[in-house]
């Protein structure tokens, strides 16, 4: 009773200061301002007169042909640099007010901006295809959104993983020979998951038992395996292809009418195992991870080891197991390289994704559907890149090829705000 | 539930952390378990909940032996505990936090927050608790903190709840609180051993005490014993509990802070519009529960904070945009808050951690060069001169006990002339013996001159040092008032209630607390 009454008499005191606040965030309005200004100039007011873009939708077997729409280059770029401008002073407006961008004007930013660039890029040679660009996209997702997954049930659990590199690749070697030796592509959609774990089980193996830094263990393990699996490449796979690293592609499965959606469907429903595997994991990691009894232990034992300890739980068990259970799930992820496309295994043909991954895992903020868009962020505008420079365009093309790496580097440096990892990640725990 | 412990022995590396340690507490009676901090008493009731595996000794519930091999055993056996950092995951709610471990399931291990949602409220309402389940733990304050602890507790069915040091994070209103709680609990049956240093609360609250010292048990105690017995038996001496200091002789007001408003990094105010002046002889303390700004504007003052607004003015000439090694320069003297993160470098040896901020100086410094053999002497004659206990100079300084670490950080801030000392929190986790050290050496600061600022969350302490008294409360002075005001009355404004109206309701007595009644029947 004392406290409320107590309470009510502070509030009642005269702030003098009230109207100090915090200084208004100009950081979003700033750079939309200078993005929309560059894009009106660029893509519009300097792009050549008379040109024409297309936008293509279509793709072989659809069963709603949409047709092409064509516009005017420069026309287009004008008015969708104006619609940028006007975004970005709508940012500006809220930021003035210390309000929050709304989440709706960044992706329509973003989106617009990317059309806008799409525009003029394809004004040159003149046709834009979009559902081979969504279509490339997804497929270059899919190891960063497996890895992300692996990255967040670590760290979520405590245990910083940067050996998804690693991971990726061993599950990618794995399946590929599992495959090759039994000609069948799902043998070796078994046999990445264990690879992939089997890394894990080494790093966790160091990290808790031993409690050797987790971001060295990482990066040897990362190190180790493209060893390994390079050195077995040049002499056993080499020396006999056929047997041991013959391609063997999954199937594409179609869902039924689901596919047949025109655009999209063919892009997300048309694919193979995998692919479909991924979207169940996402689905399933976003709900078990905040609803079930694994996942709030998960999260208890990545933010506050102790607390989870004093309520009987077992902390460095729990974590050796997720953590493993993450180490398949990247491995999974690496049989897209392989079992997935279709391709032979190849030296060091993770190249780095691994590394992404663990960035679109921070700019998703430890959370599934975030890391899953953070992924497609990133897929796209690899895909982008490559698009561009297979239909030439005015940028020259190892400009494009560096744009996945500007993204990210923007994504994780500046657009991602506060992020706020798993308080205890990265320090191992013990009683006494 | 009758609980015993007989003989149990902790052993960590060369300390004898527990030393056959024999404790019965019956059921239903709220046992105290009084000691200095490192007197062992937390390691032996770890051991009890299992955290810990005993080094030798027996626990006996209702006569039976019983072996822990984790807290998941005590707890199935009716042990609770709230442990004095909080062991809630702060990003949770309090529903989930509940849960946590125990979990309410409705098939494929999917949660049944529902049901946790009940339980917070049912036991909540049962003890008038007034806690939101969905509340999201880090936004709620200590004291709310603590009742999800005690929710936590009961909710599996404790009978026996152990309290570690459970006052040391609230105002003398949130005590008065638990202490209501406490003889609610034991009407409803059940026992608590109430691990504590502060002998007020002992004695307001506990059936039965039990004194330990450096890791046994030096005697039992009726709630009668008077504060000096208690406090000369928790020490193995005769202390003092109060410093003698004379009068001060304030001299001209020489540090000056104005309309001073800090902003925290994510855009809240943390200091909001705070003026005061110090002057040279006088010691001004800044009381306030934890977290109420304090911290900020010692931050502020030595440059590790920038304002967002207002003033800071040492001898005529502004602080602002100075620096902190242009602030100690200027005679600023700084004793951080938490002396194992900002006071002292673990790894680094005890003469090192005493020039680390006058490693470049006269006279440790010529040139380029460090002078060994003058840091050396020097770090002898302060040893001598602060009575720090060491085997070498050359130890790093995470060998020394915390009072010892203290007094190194003293020497160093206190070893040259200071134009303002700021101390934060100068006696946290120390002994009794050494805080009566460190408040004598913080007095002859004042007594040669200087103008102190000390910040403290301890009541006790305020009072024992303080010539005038600023409470903080959510990041503003809500008033200064003379260095003998009494308890209550700061207490109040602790939590908030302006220095007037406090004083009218400590004069018609309304604002009286149970440990503060407790202490006037003694006299």
């Amino acid at each position: 009773m004392n406290a409320k009454k107590a309470t009510a008499a502070a509030e009642s005191l005269d702030h003098a200061a009230a109207d100090v606040r915090a200084p208004i965030a100009w950081k979003f309005p700033i750079i939309f301002g200078v993005l929309a200004v560059l894009a009106l100039l660029f893509f519009g007011l300097l792009a050549a007169a008379g040109k024409r873009t297309t936008f293509a939708f279509a793709s072989s077997g659809d069963f709603f042909a949409i047709p092409e729409v064509t516009v005017p280059t420069k026309l287009t770029g004008i008015v969708l640099g104006v619609v940028l401008l006007a975004l970005a002073a709508y940012a500006a407006f809220e930021a003035a007010d210390r309000r929050r961008i709304p989440a709706w004007v960044m992706v329509s930013f973003g989106i617009v901006f990317v059309l806008s660039f799409l525009n003029w890029a394809g004004g040159d040679t003149g046709r834009i295809p979009i559902t081979a660009l969504l279509a490339g996209s997804l497929a270059l997702s899919v190891p960063l959104i497996f890895g992300s997954m692996c990255g967040l049930v670590g760290e979520r659990s405590g245990i910083i993983n940067i050996a998804i590199e690693g991971q990726l690749l061993a599950g990618a070697f794995l399946a590929a020979v599992v495959a090759s030796l039994f000609s069948s592509p799902y043998a070796g959609l078994i046999a990445a998951p264990v690879a992939g774990a089997l890394v894990a089980v080494v790093l966790t193996f160091f990290a808790v038992r031993y409690w050797v830094d987790q971001i060295i263990i990482g990066v040897v393990l990362n190190v180790l395996v493209i060893g390994v699996t390079s050195f077995l490449f040049s002499t056993v796979l080499t020396a006999n292809a056929e047997k041991w690293n013959s391609r063997q592609q999954l199937p594409n499965l179609p869902i039924p009418l689901l596919s047949d959606i025109p655009v999209l469907g063919n892009v997300l429903f048309n694919q193979n195992i995998l692919v479909y595997l991924m979207y169940v994991t996402v689905i399933l990691l976003q709900i078990f991870v905040f609803r079930s009894r694994w996942g709030l232990r998960m999260r208890a034992i990545g933010e506050h080891p102790k607390a989870a300890d004093t309520v009987g739980i077992n902390v460095n068990l729990n974590r050796v197991a997720n953590t493993i259970f993450a180490g398949a799930i990247a491995g999974l992820g690496g049989a897209f390289f392989t079992i997935g496309s279709g391709l032979a295994f190849g030296k060091e043909m993770s190249a780095g994704q691994g590394y992404i991954a663990l960035a679109a895992m921070i700019l998703g903020k430890w959370n599934p559907v975030g890391a899953l868009a953070a992924a497609l962020l990133f897929g796209f505008s690899k895909n982008l890149g490559n698009t561009l420079s297979a239909i030439g365009t005015p940028v020259p093309s190892e400009l494009l090829l560096m744009l996945p790496y500007i993204v990210t580097i923007l994504a994780v440096a500046g657009f991602v705000g506060r992020v706020r990892p798993p308080a205890a990640e990265g320090k191992p725990y013990s009683t006494q | 539930m009758k609980l015993e412990l007989r003989g149990i022995t902790k052993v960590f590396g060369s300390l004898v952390a527990n030393d056959d340690i024999n404790l019965v507490i019956e059921p239903g009676e709220i046992h105290a378990l009084l000691g200095e901090n490192g007197a062992g008493k937390s390691t032996l009731m770890n051991v009890l909940y299992g955290l810990y595996a005993p080094d030798g000794g027996q626990i006996l519930i209702d006569g039976t032996e019983r072996r822990f091999t984790g807290p998941g055993d005590a707890v199935a056996a009716g042990i609770g505990m709230v442990h004095q950092h909080f062991m809630l995951v702060p990003v949770f709610t309090v529903a989930e936090s509940v849960a946590l471990g125990y979990e309410p399931t409705k098939g494929l291990g999917l949660l049944d927050l529902n049901q946790a949602r009940e339980k917070v409220r049912e036991i909540s309402a049962r003890f008038g608790f007034d806690i939101d389940p969905d509340a999201v733990i880090e936004d709620l304050p200590v004291g709310a903190q603590q009742r999800v602890e005690i929710i936590k507790a009961l909710s599996r069915d404790a009978e026996v709840l152990i309290l570690d040091e459970p006052t040391a994070v609230l105002t003398p209103q949130e005590t008065d609180e638990l202490i209501e709680i406490m003889r609610q609990l034991k009407a409803e049956g059940t026992s608590i051993v109430f691990i504590t240093h502060k002998l007020r609360e002992v004695r307001a609250v506990a059936d039965q005490i039990t004194v330990i010292r450096r890791g046994a048990v030096v005697g039992e105690a009726e709630p009668t014993s008077s504060e000096q017995e208690l406090a000369s038996l928790m020490v193995g001496r005769d202390v003092k509990l109060t410093t003698e200091k004379a009068p001060a002789e304030p001299g001209e007001e020489s540090f000056v802070v104005k309309d001073l408003t800090v902003l925290s990094k994510n855009g809240t105010v943390t200091v909001d519009n705070v003026s005061f002046s110090v002057a040279r002889g006088e010691i001004f303390v800044i009381a306030g529960v934890q977290g109420n700004g304090q911290t900020e504007v010692a931050e502020t003052i030595i440059g590790l904070d920038e304002p967002h607004a207002g003033s800071i003015t040492l001898e005529g000439t502004s602080l602002l945009g100075k620096s902190v090694k242009k602030r100690l320069d200027a005679g600023i003297g700084f004793v951080p808050e938490d002396r194992s993160t900002d006071g002292v470098i673990a790894g680094f040896s005890i003469r090192e951690n005493m020039i680390l901020d006058q490693y470049d100086r006269e006279p440790y410094a010529k040139g380029l060069a460090l002078r060994p053999a003058v840091i050396r002497e020097k770090a002898a004659e302060k040893v001598e001169e602060f009575d720090i206990r060491l085997t070498s100079i050359d130890d790093p300084i995470s060998t020394l006990s915390g009072g010892n670490a203290q007094k190194v950080v003293l020497s160093r801030e206190l070893g040259r002339k200071l134009s303002l000392l700021i101390a934060s929190q100068p006696t946290r986790g120390l002994d009794v013996g050494s805080i009566e050290f460190v408040h004598k050496r913080i007095i002859a600061e004042r007594d040669a001159g200087t103008p102190c600022i000390i910040v403290s969350t301890e009541l006790d302490e305020a009072l024992n040092l303080a010539d005038r008294i600023a409470v903080m409360y959510r990041g503003t002075i809500i008033g200064i008032v003379p260095g003998d005001t009494p308890r209550d009355v700061l207490g109040l404004m602790m939590a908030g209630v302006p220095a007037d109206e406090a004083l009218a309701r400590y004069r018609d007595g309304s604002g009286a607390t149970a440990v503060s009644a407790a202490a006037k029947e003694e006299l």
